[in-house]
């Protein structure tokens, strides 16, 4: 009996919860009115109703107030929409939407590169080198292979070990041929296959919100992450 | 769909070892018209101009359909379907089994004219594919409306560019005009990367288009057929 009580109240907050997200025009605390004539300039009232002045409706104002990442909201731009299945190099199979609630920077990759990987690589570090371990809690790096047929899950924990990149916060991501060229393809990252080990690519890091939208870009290599690291540091020390 | 029988040629872009080996396949005799795109639309919602994610497609998509179901009043339902982000024609190839082609097997198919498989030494080959460069709204004629190639397909020069799955290893940026060689920050093994047939305009073109085109941008210009692996 207690269980299902305590479902039900459960159940209760999480509706008035959404119910509260779906409503815009009902008067929750975020929302102020204005008047149309702006009758006494920028002033706004707490309550809906008419102007006191020339008693015209007023107009609800929505506020952009940042609110904590809602599970069923996710942004058109959002890439948790992709629905790829990738595989870390811990071996689990995961979504993109799985890495929801974190900040993410992401950058492509293959492990055989022996020209510019190896320097992005080493900005990822630095990157990360810059964040406070305070914030590295709400932050994944995120090492996406463009050579899924070589990057075997074994193989990129082998690459995490190598390059001291095995914390936690590290996520390295073996996906399917079609898969990655859909990734890439919203990164705008560009790859070409010059021969088997060797690849082509467009050196992009990128800078997701926990909601998984694009918010940063910085292209090219050993260039100066000052944007990039405040970026991450904005998104990860919000709350 | 029609049998492309494989083979090996040089593409504009080789890689190092320049040859580039084409595996059999089929391709769509056409591209995929309005009609085809239509029925695709009914069947499958999340692509509906009105629920497709910003994601997936620029704000270009499918921007003369009357509404999500009904094309535009001057287009016709035997025209080409542009106006497609990259995402949805995958998609579309993939419901139907199929997938986008590759450039490669674009290219290899592309280089044909009525008789010859690689028509691209002939004045007129080039000449053909420049002289459509320079008509206007050729968006609007019907499939079928340009010559029946080598190999038994229709309209790979003369209506619309098409998709490619691959689009995005057309290595070519702003910086990569420049004189100043600093592109190599942008592009790991960009050195391996130069066009073979300089001579090759109406190819050229082709390029520059996949390498300035963006998956989710929905082009008037742009649409796509399918090709379908042969089962060993």
């Amino acid at each position: 009996m207690r269980n299902l009580k305590s479902t039900l109240l459960l159940l209760l907050i999480l509706l008035s919860g959404l119910s509260c997200k779906n409503t815009t025009e009902t008067s929750n605390d975020l929302t102020t009115y204005y008047c149309p004539m702006k009758c006494e300039d920028n002033k706004t009232y707490k309550t809906s109703g008419s102007c006191p002045i020339c008693k015209m409706d007023l107009i609800a104002h929505k506020q952009a107030v940042s609110e904590p990442l809602n599970e069923s909201d996710l942004s058109d731009e959002s890439i948790f929409h992709l629905s790829s299945l990738w595989n870390t190099e811990k071996g689990e199979s995961i979504q993109l939407e799985e890495l929801k609630g974190k900040t993410l920077v992401v950058v492509m990759i293959y492990t055989t590169c022996k020209a510019a990987c190896p320097r992005l690589v080493a900005d990822m570090r630095n990157i990360e080198a810059q964040i406070p371990k305070s914030n590295l809690e709400n932050l994944r790096f995120v090492l996406v292979s463009i050579d899924p047929k070589n990057d075997t899950p074994k193989r990129l924990k082998e690459f995490a070990l190598e390059n001291k990149m095995d914390g936690k916060h590290w996520v390295f991501l073996q996906g399917t041929e079609s898969g990655v060229r859909e990734f890439a393809n919203v990164l705008a990252v560009k790859y070409k296959e010059i021969s088997p080990l060797d690849f082509s690519h467009s050196n992009i890091i990128s800078v997701f919100n926990m909601g998984g939208e694009l918010i940063h870009q910085q292209e090219g290599l050993g260039v100066d992450h000052k944007e990039t690291i405040q970026t991450i540091l904005d998104l990860t020390t919000k709350n | 769909m029609v049998l492309i029988k494989g083979g090996t040629y040089t593409p504009l872009y080789g890689r190092d070892s320049l040859k580039v080996t084409v595996s059999d396949f089929k391709m769509d005799v056409y591209p995929v018209t309005h009609e085809q795109f239509l029925e695709f639309i009914k069947k499958t919602p999340k692509w509906k101009r009105s629920t497709i994610k910003k994601l997936f497609a620029d704000k270009n998509y499918l921007i003369d359909w009357k509404s999500d179901v009904e094309i535009g009043a001057k287009q016709s339902l035997k025209a080409p379907i542009t106006n497609v982000s990259w995402f949805v024609a995958k998609d579309y190839c993939k419901t139907q089994g199929k997938r986008l082609p590759t450039i490669d097997e674009w290219e290899y198919v592309a280089m044909a004219n009525k008789t010859l498989p690689d028509a691209r030494p002939l004045k007129t080959y080039n000449e053909y594919i420049l002289s459509w460069y320079e008509k206007p709204k050729t968006f609007n004629n019907e499939i079928g409306s340009t010559f029946k190639n080598y190999w038994g397909v229709y309209d790979l020069h003369g209506l619309v560019w098409e998709w490619t799955l691959d689009f995005n290893s057309v290595l070519i940026s702003g910086e990569s005009r420049k004189d100043v060689d600093n592109d190599s920050n942008l592009f790991c093994g960009s050195a391996a990367i130069g066009a073979s047939d300089l001579m090759n305009y109406a190819a050229f073109m082709r390029y520059a288009i996949r390498g300035s085109v963006k998956a989710k941008y929905a082009l008037k210009t742009l649409g796509f057929r399918c090709v379908k692996e042969m089962s060993n």
